[in-house]
């Protein structure tokens, strides 16, 4: 639950502030109503914690931070089977 | 991945490392508290304290949402999840964290409807698809995770979901250091500041550590050449004189934090007067509550407010103050495990307990041979 992982955004819904990220090829709704700047577009990076995009990161930084949380083992791979199970949106 | 091997770089680790022990002062012993769970996550798993002198010393804070949790508000919740009427939802870390009268786990095994979710918003669809049932989830978590139970609600308010409500544990980290900086037992030369609580809350708050107490603050990333940067730039400010607030991971926190996610706590919710933390006792303002009472289970529920003392065998307390290490405490690892938790410190992956317990070990055979 602490964990906050980087996610790519692959589709930004046109209504609602909400989008489809890809974490480790798992694909699935997160908010993105606490970012604020420029509107989020596919490609983007954003760090998601429980569901909501927490701030927006370049690539390399998301790619660096992965790396990490991959190394962690149980604690990334708990994370990831929640968010699988997530039915944002 | 140019940047990972930047962050990980060996050679980079060690000249670093050359360049911490050089800032040391002969003689001089330094004691550095990481405040984050991820942060002592990463610095068992990369062993970042075999990078450093002997002059510095890490210790761990209570930054970790789950071990903080004292075992009266567990109990509290199974009492609310108790009701046939109800659904709980709650992240994973909190089922086996244990109360008073066994854990939400073992509720869920007599019968109790506990769900777990990975976000409130999950928990807000729960209540939508179950119109006749009262859902709560169980908000735990510093100012990270705050700002999305918050928006949550804010959701649910909007949409009119009348059955939803939050058992709301938020704690705040601010008031945390400062009971620890006011702890009579403890000496610190600085913090190692949380990257992602920063993400929310941003540097500017920190400001009485440096001003009333004279300790420095770097805010840190999670990769192991991070938190060497960060006790670099902890050393360079001690042997200036200079005591400020630092921010090591600027590529992720923004000076002055995230407005929206400030504003949404602000909008749903307020400090309490006080809020016991476990192993650290009653804490005053260091703990939010819900603003509506529409949506506070607390008052939805009329709970017992069960107070519990902790275990006499478990030292949770002087883990989470960083009097003790992990391997200090008289049940680690013998009759406190991963799998079988006596304290919150060991439930948690964050805990320290847990971490050492999992990447420490060879670490701690190697001190108690040291020791012998």
């Amino acid at each position: 639950m602490c964990l906050a992982i980087p996610g790519e955004i692959v589709e930004v819904a046109p209504d609602r502030p909400l989008a489809t990220v890809d974490i480790g090829g798992v694909r699935r709704a997160v908010d993105t109503g606490l970012l604020d700047g420029p509107p989020l577009a596919a490609g983007d990076w954003v760090l998601i914690h429980v569901g909501f995009a927490l701030s927006r990161i370049d690539e390399d930084e998301a790619r660096a931070t992965l790396a990490l949380l991959e190394g962690l083992g149980d604690a990334y791979d708990d994370e990831i089977d929640a968010f699988r199970e997530s039915r944002i949106g | 991945m140019r940047h990972v091997d930047e962050y990980r770089d060996a050679a980079k680790a060690r000249s670093l490392a050359a360049s911490i022990a050089a800032l040391c002062e002969p003689g001089r012993r330094y004691t550095f508290m990481e405040v984050c769970g991820g942060h002592t996550h990463t610095i068992y798993k990369h062993g970042i304290e075999d990078y450093l002198p002997e002059a510095v010393s890490l210790v761990h804070g209570p930054g970790c949402p789950v071990c903080v949790i004292p075992m009266g508000r567990v109990d509290d919740a199974i009492d609310i999840a108790s009701r046939p009427d109800v659904i709980m939802t709650t992240f994973g870390d909190m089922m086996r964290v244990p109360g008073g009268r066994g854990s939400f786990l073992d509720a869920k095994a007599a019968g109790a409807d506990i769900r777990m979710v990975y976000s409130p918003l999950d928990a807000l669809g729960i209540a939508e698809r179950n119109p006749s049932r009262r859902v709560v989830f169980m908000g735990i978590g510093f100012e990270t995770t705050a700002p999305s139970t918050a928006m949550t609600v804010l959701r649910a308010a909007s949409a009119g979901v009348a059955n939803f409500s939050v058992f709301c544990n938020h704690v705040t980290i601010l008031p945390a250091i400062k009971a620890i900086l006011d702890s009579p037992d403890l000496r610190l030369d600085g913090f190692i500041g949380p990257g992602h609580v920063s993400a929310v809350i941003g540097c500017r708050p920190y400001g009485f550590i440096t001003r009333d107490y004279g300790k420095p603050l770097v805010v840190a990333g999670f990769e192991p050449l991070d938190i060497l940067q960060s006790i670099h730039m902890l050393l360079t400010q001690l042997a200036e004189g200079r005591c400020e607030v630092e921010n090591q991971y600027g590529r992720v926190v923004p000076w002055d934090g995230n407005a929206k996610a400030l504003q949404a706590i602000n909008r749903t919710m307020e400090p309490r007067p006080y809020f016991e933390w476990r192993g650290l006792g009653f804490i005053s303002h260091s703990a939010l509550r819900m603003k509506d009472a529409s949506f506070d289970a607390e008052r939805l529920f009329d709970i017992p407010g069960s107070r519990v003392a902790d275990p006499r065998s478990c030292q949770c307390g002087e883990v989470l103050k960083g009097v003790l290490k992990p391997y200090e405490c008289k049940v680690f690892g013998t009759a406190c495990t991963p799998e079988t938790p006596i304290g919150t410190c060991m439930v948690s992956s964050e805990g320290a307990c847990a971490a050492y317990y999992n990447f420490g070990r060879f670490t701690r055979e190697r001190v108690k041979e040291a020791t012998r």
